[in-house]
């Protein structure tokens, strides 16, 4: 068994716009997830990460790269083939909103035992009613609630049959799109929770997209900081938040609220994003609103290198270690 | 996303769905009278449709000339025409055959139509702009005018009727259900159906289309009155329905040159019934449209 | 504190919905202050009844609504008293509101110079002459960049950040008294969230505007109010200056609500939910308290006796016979 459960090598998504022109949607990114890891992606609208969730579920074909799962490189198969391969149960997803992706005109029940009987082929109802039960338990769900449609059930128990239908072919890899943004605060501690917990006994890794990283910090491992279709940092989770070594992920961090803190805390980014259409590969993607840019950004893209133990920086002036 | 709506929030409704729709059909009826009267109305004629050869007083085709324009009586509620024949019973005949032109054309219709529109939806590039001539090429036809020009080209008779009638139909389910299939396509759920395993022809089929529905049916119900006028329009003007066939576009056509010379009837209850069928058609898919809108906001 | 009047005081406000369903207790009792120049939140989960507080205070709401009790009086003003007309001129030039999803919320066909136009027209003495000045004037002090640029462009070809900050502009263009912000940052990026709050903030203090702060986020009611209320299912169930509230929750749905946030000290495992579901509001036999049955406090009086209202000091109120 390989180490890792997913290595993306310098994977690539452009789109066309116009005719001469290209939106670069994804744009280099390569990370790994070792197996039964849990790797946070952050970052902000227009960074790429749900373009890159869909070449990771295979829903998009990339435009160059490596997509390697469990050492196969997926890649390769068409994203219109996928479902027919040995792979699409083991790459599983749980979407941000549970009002929409459950289908209003299916029970809880359908849902859950749709991608069983299409993918796991089980055709025996009483086989079928013992795995969808057995999903719907293993996420808290009672039973009487599978046979109601998706507007007679509440936020979290929505979310939940999300999750059961996900779990349900025991996937190698799941990756968790915002799951819980679209729920109450009471309700989300214990889904994280259950999140958390089936990991454990399911020996799941995770890919956590996520635009809260209070949520990342407690749920991850690791986390890919990304921004306008590059990864700019990535290392263990705390110490990333805690010690940012790129000028972004300062921003970030340094922008969310908390209680008890100040307002001047806050540090607000000037300017507006560059432009993700042909942009100019000599130039840092940052630069325009970083405030340590000088001269050197615009002339020399930085690459993602190590600075540390499993740690990788984009920036020409990355804060490393001792500051704080 | 921020917060959820606030009917997520409450405890889940325990009866399951259909139980609901009836509750709610029943809530809409008693609500407004006149959708009320227009289901009742509604089943009459289909009562009439399907039992009308054995609920007719008189044969409709038997002719007698001793009591020829006769009008309005105890013996012949609406008259009888210029050969005799009771009218009320023609009326009540022609139920049979209109509303079989109506169901075949506007289901033809519905079943190609949305059909295409949804390839058209789902898939868009050349499936799209194809599907999107064809339409087109359609409307560009005042629809009546192309009907007539379909009939008169394959010949007089019902079946020509039906498909006339269901060709000039299509561009309007086309673009309703292409508009539906685009606005859900990337839905949620249909990703989620993609991850479970289903290829496009399902997701099309068990996902799309069922959520697709229920605005189409609002729309059948209108242009099942609509499929009514223009099989009696085109019989009418003589495309169409041959005498001595009764038909309610034809029994008006054959009352219009007694109006001049008094006989009112002939020509009137033929329209007066058409009139109330298509009335009939339009508030009951106000009627479908109350009951099916509110519960999908949910 | 000042002995002056406040500018907004709501008392002892009752609101139901007629609905197909039942009659839906939306609110009851509900009382609010605003003083001139201080910043309010009105923090709780979906279900709430914040913004149809907001909504019933400028007497917009749904034709189904009936007020069973109360009143509402601005600057003296009786607002549930007042005739349409009347009415017509506080909303947008004395009190303004601005929205989740600002995208939504402004015309998609119509520039949005032209907007901000409409309502100085609508609202202000400016002449005709002067109006393309004064909007663009209106764009560059909500800090949107190029301004005249932006004069002339269409919603659709802006950023959520850049909408919300029209609509900032549209609200604020008649100098109001009142801002009452529905979910303003809900939905935007988090460095965005910061820029627009600071914007928000900074301007109400150069105009000594009043601002009421909807939201669902603790975290972010915590920066930058000056006093909170804690809504739960149609009650207040607390107010009291945001320091105070924090270091001591009197409220047991307060407390958990804050040990439900997850913030960067708490680990998972400390991360509490809170049990149970809101009652429906459209039971008429609903107890005294709505929290009561998800409380791990109540007591014999929770669910029969009518509330009281326990004073603390600096004006910290709750409604509770149980308070921490």
């Amino acid at each position: 068994m390989t180490p890792n459960i997913l290595d993306i090598v310098e994977l690539k998504k452009h789109f066309p716009i116009g005719r001469r022109s290209q939106l670069h949607a994804v744009d280099d990114v390569t990370f790994e997830i070792a197996r039964g890891e849990s790797v946070g992606l952050v970052g902000e609208s227009g960074c790429g990460k749900s373009t890159l969730v869909r070449l990771i579920t295979r829903m998009l074909d990339p435009t160059a790269g490596d997509i390697i799962f469990g050492g196969r490189n997926i890649g390769f198969i068409p994203a219109r083939k996928f479902a027919e391969t040995q792979f699409r149960p083991k790459i599983q997803m749980v979407f941000q909103d549970p009002t929409d992706s459950l289908n209003p005109r299916y029970t809880a029940f359908d849902t859950i035992a749709e991608p069983l009987r299409l993918l796991a082929k089980v055709k025996d109802y009483a086989e079928l009613h013992a795995q969808v039960f057995a999903a719907a338990r293993q996420t808290g769900l009672p039973e009487e609630l599978l046979m109601r449609f998706p507007h007679q059930l509440s936020g979290g128990q929505k979310a939940r049959v999300g999750i059961a239908r996900a779990i349900a072919l025991c996937p190698e890899l799941l990756i968790l799109d915002e799951p819980t943004a679209a729920l109450d605060v009471s309700v989300q501690a214990t889904i994280l929770k259950l999140l958390a917990e089936l990991r454990q006994t399911l020996g799941m890794s995770y890919l956590f997209v996520s635009h809260d990283l209070n949520v990342v910090r407690m749920l991850c491992d690791r986390v890919i900081v990304m921004y306008l279709g590059k990864v700019v940092e990535q290392g263990p989770t705390g110490e990333v938040f805690r010690a940012p070594a790129h000028p972004y992920t300062a921003a970030l961090v340094r922008a969310i609220p908390s209680i008890g803190g100040r307002p001047e805390d806050r540090q607000v980014l000037t300017g507006e994003p560059r432009s993700p259409v042909d942009p100019d590969p000599k130039v840092c993607r940052f630069f325009g609103r970083c405030p340590k840019q000088v001269d050197r950004c615009r002339t020399e893209r930085p690459l993602l290198r190590e600075v540390g133990e499993r740690r990788r920086v984009a920036c020409h002036f990355p804060q490393v270690a001792h500051d704080a | 996303m921020g917060t959820p709506a606030a009917a997520s929030a409450y405890p889940a409704v325990s009866a399951p769905g259909w139980r609901d729709t009836w509750k709610h059909a029943r809530y809409v009826a008693t609500d407004n009278p006149v959708t009320l009267g227009a289901f009742l109305l509604f089943g009459f004629f289909l009562v009439l449709a399907i039992f009308g050869p054995w609920i007719a007083p008189y044969d409709p085709l038997m002719s007698n000339t001793e009591v020829a324009l006769k009008p309005p009586s105890a013996a012949n509620w609406f008259g009888t025409d210029s050969l005799g024949r009771d009218i009320l019973s023609r009326i009540i005949v022609a139920a049979q055959l209109d509303f079989g032109i109506a169901i075949s054309a506007v289901f033809a219709s519905f079943f190609i139509g949305s059909t295409l529109g949804c390839l058209a939806g789902y898939y868009g590039g050349w499936a799209d702009r194809i599907i999107g001539r064809i339409a087109d090429t359609i409307m560009a036809f005042p629809l009546f005018v192309l009907a007539m020009g379909i009939v008169a080209a394959l010949g007089n008779s019902v079946a020509n009727i039906i498909l006339a009638t269901a060709i000039i139909n299509l561009p309007f389910y086309i673009r309703v259900s292409r508009a539906e299939i685009n606005v859900r396509r990337n839905a949620g759920y249909v990703e989620a159906a993609r991850l479970a395993g289903n290829s496009d022809a399902r997701i099309l089929a068990l996902h799309l289309f069922p959520n697709v529905l229920p605005p189409m049916m609002v729309q059948i119900s209108l242009n099942m009155g609509w499929a009514i006028l223009n099989a009696a329009g085109l019989s009418f003007i003589g495309l169409g329905v041959r005498p001595p066939q009764a038909e309610w576009g034809i029994m008006v056509a054959e009352g219009a040159t007694y109006i001049i010379s008094g006989e009112w009837w002939i020509a009137f209850f033929p329209g007066a019934t058409l009139m109330l069928v298509v009335f009939t058609f339009n508030l009951l898919g106000d009627g479908l449209r109350d009951i099916l809108d509110p519960r999908m906001r949910t | 504190m000042t002995l002056e009047a406040p500018l907004l005081s709501v008392r002892d406000y009752s609101l139901e919905f007629r609905t197909r369903s039942g009659t839906v207790h939306a609110l009851e009792n509900v009382s609010l202050e605003v003083a001139k120049g201080e910043t309010v939140g009105i923090v709780g989960e979906s279900g709430s009844g914040k913004s149809v507080l907001s909504f019933g205070i400028l007497r917009i709401l749904d034709a189904a609504a009936e007020v069973k009790a109360g009143t509402i009086v601005f600057a003296g003003m009786d607002m549930l008293a007042a005739k349409e007309g009347a009415l017509q001129e506080v909303r947008g030039r004395e009190i303004s509101m601005i929205f989740q999803n600002p995208r939504t919320a402004l015309n998609p066909i119509r520039k949005i110079g032209r907007q901000i136009e409409d309502v100085l027209r609508t609202h202000t003495s400016t002449l005709q002459s002067e109006l393309k000045k004064k909007a663009i004037e209106c764009l560059a002090q909500v800090r949107i960049t190029d301004p005249e640029r932006r004069y002339s462009a269409y919603p659709f070809e802006l950023s959520g950040g850049q909408c919300q900050r029209v609509m900032i502009a549209l609200a604020l263009a008649c100098n109001p008294a009142l801002l009452i912000a529905d979910e303003p940052t809900t939905g935007l990026d988090v460095t965005t969230q910061a820029a627009i709050m600071e914007l928000v903030s900074d301007l109400a203090r150069e105009r000594n505007m009043a601002t009421i702060l909807i939201t669902h986020d603790l975290a972010l009611a915590s920066e930058y109010c000056d006093r909170i209320v804690v809504m739960h299912a149609g009650h207040v169930v607390e107010s009291a200056p945001t320091g105070r509230l924090f270091a001591q929750p009197r409220h047991p749905y307060t407390a958990r609500l804050i040990a439900a946030t997850p913030s960067p000290e708490v680990e998972i495992d400390s991360l509490s939910s809170i049990p149970g579901n809101l009652p429906d509001l459209r039971r008429n036999d609903l107890p005294s308290c709505r929290f009561h049955a998800r409380c791990d406090r109540a007591v014999g009086q929770c669910a029969v006796e009518s509330l009281p209202e326990v004073t603390y000091e600096s004006g910290h109120k709750v409604r509770c016979f149980n308070p921490l």
